[in-house]
């Protein structure tokens, strides 16, 4: 549970993308503290990946700001990135690399230093299960295993926000389970944006929710809040959405 | 930050027989083309001794081997350019690269510097073959050393070129077409100038090479393969970028 004085990991604050005369996200504003789990919720095309996209970097934002540990995006785009780990929708993986390769090259990236990197390594892996699999080639795992390495190559920095898009789609429930429980461990340490089509996964794993319709952020309350309430996160969900 | 991405894109390269095969091939076909010219030499070297100022061995063999050699990495290049971003595109994992905390600038530089070093290694082996002659006579190194420096600068032309063409789709396929076609018609405006010798020529990448192939390091040329190469990469960055703002 995030209490009200955890620092502040992630804030942006009017978010607006204009894709053409379309508009895909308006007027978002996401915050998020230290320790604390957010779900991302809403129907296809809502904005969810948009918005994740252009909190990661990878979209510049037609309008608003981004601030990732109180470094700006926009003006220190590598200053605020080294704060982030980012698993999009489809994993960014090189199916020719053996598994050790690939989470060495994403270190690498994130400026691990030399002498740190295989303990980090070892680390990624173990937290992620994927402590046999080291040199297995990337292309032969299947798809849960390749979900896994997804989630190692977000969290091998140890980020301070960790945003992972639809991060247990297509995996088995035992898996799922397996997955949900990692995301809980993050969440300990750091700040986690998470989106989904599964429900009960929100319910399970976050501390607040955010529901997106079209472009727009349409409810943002705790937990605790909506428990309190009495309501259903299904009610809410489909009597906003539909 | 660069020299991370130089050594994900070599032994990306590396990892496939691909750029091993490609290796081989390549020097297959120059030393057969260098053994061609060597027997040749060999047979008109009486007549060549009765000429005032005879042609030593790099004049008459080593110089067309990199002639050819320049001609063979022009088809080359579109088949290992083609990859560096139409594929990373296409199998969405420019998003790694994207999210860390590395420029635009990183990822184009290094891309084109990774491919420079497999291309610097293919000149080595040509570098390694025309040093052999020394063991039957004496070599013109300011012969050798225009042509590795003009072969090093077009490749690198090449190179910068499939590169921006590879930044403009998500399809490996379409990129190596693209580039061949482009390159292509940059050798045919070679052959269009040498017959009109007008102001087309300055756009030749092959007439430019040409000046060093005969031993000419002319400055013209150095600075016409500069631009041609900051232009593309600067164009590249651009790309890139453009598609993050608008894309």
């Amino acid at each position: 549970m995030a209490d009200e004085t955890a620092a502040l990991t992630l804030s942006a604050q009017n978010l607006c993308r204009k894709y053409g005369h379309h508009t895909a996200v308006q007027n978002v504003n996401v915050e998020l503290r230290r320790g604390e789990v957010l779900g991302l919720l809403g129907p296809n095309g809502a904005g969810k990946t948009t918005t994740m996209r252009m909190l990661t970097g990878n979209l510049a934002p037609s309008t608003g700001s981004i601030e990732i540990c109180g470094i700006d995006m926009l003006d220190k785009p590598r200053e605020a990135k080294l704060h982030l780990g980012f698993l999009p929708e489809i994993p960014p993986l090189y199916h020719d690399m053996t598994v050790d390769e690939y989470l060495l090259l994403a270190a690498r990236l994130h400026r691990i230093n030399k002498q740190t990197l295989q303990t980090v390594l070892d680390n990624a892996k173990l937290r992620c299960g994927l402590e046999v699999q080291g040199r297995y080639v990337i292309g032969t795992l299947s798809k849960g295993f390749q979900q896994r390495v997804g989630i190692a190559q977000a969290i091998i920095h140890s980020p301070d926000v960790i945003i992972l898009d639809e991060p247990t789609v297509g995996l088995d429930p035992n898996q799922m389970r397996e997955i949900r429980s990692l995301i809980r461990e993050l969440g300990a340490s750091s700040s986690v944006i998470l989106s989904t089509h599964i429900l009960s996964e929100v319910e399970s794993v976050c501390d607040r929710v955010q529901i997106m319709h079209k472009g727009s952020v349409v409810f943002d309350q705790t937990m605790t809040e909506l428990q309190h309430q009495g309501t259903s996160l299904e009610a809410v969900f489909t009597q906003l959405t539909q | 930050m660069i020299v991370t991405i130089i050594r994900k894109e070599l032994s990306m390269l590396f990892i496939s027989p691909f750029a091993w095969i490609l290796l081989a091939l390549i020097q297959l076909v120059l030393t057969w083309v260098f053994l061609v010219r060597l027997d040749a030499f060999l047979e008109i070297q009486s007549q060549l001794m009765q000429i005032a100022n005879p042609p030593g061995i790099t004049e008459v063999i080593i110089s067309p081997v990199f002639a050819m050699a320049a001609i063979i990495l022009l088809m080359v290049t579109p088949l290992l350019s083609m990859r560096l971003l139409a594929e990373e595109r296409r199998n969405h994992t420019l998003t790694l690269l994207i999210s860390a905390p590395v420029s635009m600038t990183d990822i184009v530089i290094g891309k084109f510097l990774g491919l420079m070093v497999f291309f610097l290694a293919v000149i080595t082996l040509i570098v390694a073959l025309s040093i052999s002659l020394r063991l039957g006579g004496a070599l013109d190194f300011g012969l050798l050393l225009s042509n590795t420096l003009g072969l090093l600068l077009v490749t690198a032309c090449f190179s910068a070129l499939g590169l921006y063409i590879s930044s403009l789709t998500a399809q490996p396929v379409i990129a190596a077409i693209g580039t061949l076609g482009v390159l292509l018609g940059l050798w045919m405006i070679n052959l269009a100038a040498s017959e009109t010798d007008g102001w087309l020529q300055y756009f030749s990448l092959l007439k430019h090479f040409e000046q060093f192939n005969q031993g000419l390091i002319d400055t013209l040329s150095i600075a016409y393969f500069i631009l041609f190469i900051v232009t593309f990469l600067v164009l590249t960055i651009r790309r890139l970028d453009g598609e993050r703002l608008h894309g």
